[in-house]
């Protein structure tokens, strides 16, 4: 059942509603994932002893997912500018290989997080663990809310409807990348 | 299938591609009340579920003061109360009417009734969205119910949830009840950012044409700025809530000093929500209020930019002030300086508030209806709930106050009107809108003195046993020496006895509405002869809200305006 | 619904060119803890992580020419975080005051998960 209603056409702030929806998504995501952080913050630097704990981390395993999710990025903005050229079937393709992306971003993360379950490096062990499993683990379970949704837009937007929607999806993809390019420096590399 | 909806923004003729809106078969029970995605239907589902909790709340009040006014005694309904039994009660009466009362009735409920009719569209921007975020606020009611069923009962570590107490099960003999009270509050959290976004991006978006920011009437503009708030504060609380989870569950020590956390993480993450969350809930209220003062002052709102302007300046600074909650709690001292002044200063803008809104009646043409002296009732009772917070808001006097009746005291002169008095005020005003039918006023002044006058029997006693040093959260005060003396036990009593008349009267307020639902006479569009642009639309509004969008081509507050026939001007009237 | 695209479409801007000056930062935050200096690892870290926010939100999100409302929602959201973090940092980033100090459990090293302790009141002897 479409229920597109009038309302959504409407546009008085002069920004299609669905991305003045998107960016308020964002602000709620910025202060949801800005109460981990800082609080993972105010500890780490109250607990210098943390950065013993920290230097186990695989920066190579974080590097990579960078440039893993950068890439998808890249693809999530092609897939606007195709949107915006009116190419559906294009902008679905390259959503998929964003969502590809993702799926690789989480993949190498559970390769990761077994390794170092099986070291011994649990959540519970301490506190530089219990941040870390759960700062990633609320960005990886963005990002595998985010590969959802933008299939949903993705399948839409390859016949050619309704496809303002991926730049809004890409929008959330771009906010999701930018939480990770904060995480990395955060969790790999300030040890 | 793709529609015409790509229209160009900002046209609304009657389309007839949406005319056809409402041209659905004629729907099934399920379909119409359970599975709709119409504003108004999604508004009735949040406000019934939260005036349903809110008698469940009102029982647990009733049998905790049935304890402390009689201690030990087999509570008729309930039973004898137990230790365990109070903190559960205390918890869940205070989480409920907050979380499950408060903001479904008063943001949730009028908020997706008038948005959508005060801005002048069809439905909200995002109807799905909307189906679901109540889809999940009913979810959380249930395993809030079931938070009560589960071995060792109902959580009851306050409204609050402090670890260590919350965290570990040893402590509070409640586990299966503290996990599922998590779960339902973080559900309801996700349902109101869900509902939020909703609220935000049609009014910002979805006005009528000609409606500017400064048309849009003030009871729209204070459930948006209550949703960002909300949107805004909630975040760090989410974080926090995961953690206690986590610790709850799988043996993190994020609350835990020895493990290198540390609780007071928890009472800042708590309460850096908890403080904007009253004003979450008091705005709405706020606007309501303002809204029935104009139409039955006649008069327009005094310095109507200026209240938009303070309310936003409320919002601001209500981001400051959050550990005044905490003076006690081993916070640095001097922070403890910085949010004193800075919990006196958010005073003044609600000073001015309340100054506006007397120059709102002044010189008015004043009706005493029912909806109009709900709204004066809350102006009387939270200038009380406001001044006792000053009190508590200076850290000196704090160490004394806290934690005792007087703080009770305090936040219930400020959430009754909140919560009870602006939701009667607000009910009374647009039942005729909501129902098609006219509620009787006789009735609804009789249940209107039957709610103030005892109201203020329950908690003026309790300003008097805080400041004798009676401490809240006690189950029994027989075992306080100093504090068992006749004198307070006769308070005691008198609150309850009141609590229980106040509660008797509640039936009225029933009977009334249900009546009045099913054999009422019936509304005319506009009885109040308001000028908003919900009274335009049909009583009730079909679905679609109207078959041609209105245009809005003034302000919303003209009346009285000279040399015109009548007293009112619509927004919608071309001249 | 070509009308808001092209009221919002992009300059035509280089994704690619983009996304390589990205990845290069992104090897200079990787290269920085090689040097064994802790201000240079730091500066790297967090300075490029910040670049390549920038970059991200100005190139791919388009907030350079999104209406001005929407930098300012975000602006106060983070606004918001650093408030949070003075008002909270004084009690849980310190560990220690003028009459306080967290004591010896808090600086813990690895410690196994821990079955509960029934006395958690932290009563260690200074």
């Amino acid at each position: 059942m479409n229920v597109r209603t009038i309302a959504t056409t409407r546009s008085s702030m002069g920004i299609p509603t669905g991305r003045l929806a998107v960016w308020w998504v964002l602000v709620s995501e910025i202060v949801i994932f800005g109460g981990v952080l800082v609080s993972y913050l105010m500890h780490r630097l109250g607990h210098p002893e943390w950065a013993a704990q920290a230097s186990h981390t695989h920066l190579w395993a974080g590097a990579f997912n960078t440039l893993v999710l950068l890439s998808s990025s890249l693809s999530a903005v092609l897939a606007h500018q195709a949107a915006e050229a009116g190419n559906g079937p294009k902008a679905a393709r390259l959503l998929w290989l964003t969502i590809a992306g993702g799926a690789t971003f989480l993949i190498v993360k559970s390769f990761e997080w077994t390794g170092e379950i099986r070291e011994g490096f649990t959540i519970q062990v301490g506190g530089f663990w219990s941040y870390y499993y759960t700062a990633a683990g609320l960005h990886a379970f963005h990002v595998f809310a985010g590969m959802c949704v933008m299939a949903w837009v993705a399948s839409t937007a390859a016949r050619n409807q309704d496809l303002h929607r991926v730049e809004n999806v890409g929008i959330y993809w771009h906010f999701v990348d930018i939480v990770w390019i904060f995480l990395f420096p955060l969790l790999y590399i300030a040890k | 299938m793709s529609e015409s909806a790509h229209s160009a923004p900002n046209i609304a003729p009657a389309h007839p591609a949406h005319a056809g809106h409402g041209e659905h078969a004629p729907q099934s029970f399920f379909h119409k009340y359970l599975w709709s995605t119409d504003h108004k239907v999604i508004a009735m589902q949040y406000t019934f579920t939260g005036m349903a909790l809110g008698i469940v709340a009102a029982f647990m009040a009733y049998v905790f003061r049935m304890q402390l006014a009689f201690p030990g005694m087999h509570v008729p309904g309930f039973g004898v109360v137990s230790p365990g039994a109070y903190n559960a009660l205390v918890t869940n009466h205070g989480s409920i009417m907050i979380f499950w009362v408060a903001m479904p009735v008063l943001l949730a409920g009028f908020g997706n009734f008038l948005i959508p009719l005060m801005v002048g569209c069809d439905d909200m921007v995002f109807p799905r969205i909307n189906r679901l975020s109540y889809q999940l606020f009913l979810l959380s009611v249930v395993v809030l119910v079931a938070s009560w069923f589960v071995p060792g009962g109902g959580f009851g570590g306050a409204w609050t949830a402090y670890p260590p107490l919350s965290a570990v099960a040893k402590y509070n003999l409640t586990p299966g009840g503290a996990t599922l009270w998590l779960i339902a509050v973080a559900l309801e959290f996700v349902a109101f950012l869900l509902g939020g976004i909703n609220f935000i991006t049609t009014a910002m978006n979805s006005r009528a044409p000609g409606m500017k920011a400064f048309d849009v009437p003030i009871v729209v503009w204070t459930i948006v700025m209550a949703s960002i708030l909300f949107m805004s504060s909630v975040g760090p609380l989410i974080a926090g809530a995961v953690m206690l989870a986590f610790d709850q569950l799988i043996g993190t020590g994020f609350y835990n000093p020895n493990r290198g956390g540390d609780p007071i993480l928890w009472q800042h993450l708590f309460w850096f929500f908890g403080h904007p969350e009253v004003y979450v809930v008091l705005f709405p209220a706020l606007g309501i209020v303002a809204e029935i003062m104009t139409v039955f002052s006649r008069k327009k709102l005094f310095a109507y930019k200026i209240v938009i302007y303070t309310f936003i300046a409320t919002g601001a600074l209500s981001f400051f002030v959050w550990a005044h909650h905490q003076f006690v709690a081993g916070i640095d001292p001097r922070m403890a300086n910085v949010f004193t002044v800075t919990t006196l200063i958010i005073s003044i803008p609600i000073a001015e508030m309340c100054f506006v809104y007397i120059a709102t009646l002044y010189g008015g043409s004043i009706t005493f209806s029912t909806p109009m002296l709900w709204a004066l009732a809350f102006m009387v009772e939270f200038l009380i709930g406001g001044v006792t917070g000053i009190f508590l808001g200076a850290s000196g006097l704090d160490i004394f106050l806290h934690d005792t009746y007087f703080v009770i005291a305090h936040f219930h002169y400020t959430f009754f009107p909140i919560a009870i008095i602006g939701t009667f005020a607000g009910i009374t005003f647009w039942f005729p809108k909501m129902f098609g039918r006219m509620m009787s006023d006789k009735l609804g002044k009789i249940h209107f003195w039957g709610t103030i006058i005892p109201f203020n029997f329950i908690f003026i006693p309790m300003f008097f046993l805080g400041s004798a040093g009676e401490q809240r959260r006690v189950y029994d005060y027989r075992h306080f020496p100093e504090l068992a003396r006749p004198e307070f036990q006769a308070l005691r009593i008198m609150a309850t006895v009141a609590l229980l008349v106040m509660l008797a009267f509640q039936l009225v307020f029933f009977y009334n509405f249900i009546m009045s639902m099913r054999r009422g006479p019936k509304a005319p569009k506009n009885p109040w002869k308001s000028n908003t642009l919900e009274w335009t639309a049909d009583s009730p509004p079909p679905h679609g809200n109207w078959a041609e969008m209105p245009t809005c081509y003034r302000a919303p507050y003209e009346y009285s305006v000279p040399g015109r026939a009548e007293d009112f001007w619509p927004q919608n009237e071309k001249t | 619904m070509t009308d808001h695209a092209h009221a919002h479409a992009a300059p035509h801007r280089n994704y690619f060119k983009i996304w390589a000056i990205l990845v290069g930062l992104l090897i200079v935050s990787v290269l920085g803890p090689m040097t064994g200096i802790r201000t240079v690892m730091l500066i790297t870290a967090f300075g490029v992580a910040l670049v390549k926010a920038y970059l991200v939100a100005k190139n791919f999100m388009h907030l350079d020419i999104e209406k001005p409302i929407v930098k300012w929602l975000l602006a106060v959201a983070l606004t918001l975080m650093v408030l949070m973090y003075s008002g909270i940092a004084p009690d849980v980033q310190k560990t220690t005051g003028r009459n306080w100090q967290k004591d010896a459990g808090f600086h813990a090293k690895l410690a196994p998960a821990e079955k509960e302790h029934p006395n958690e009141s932290g009563a260690h002897t200074p």
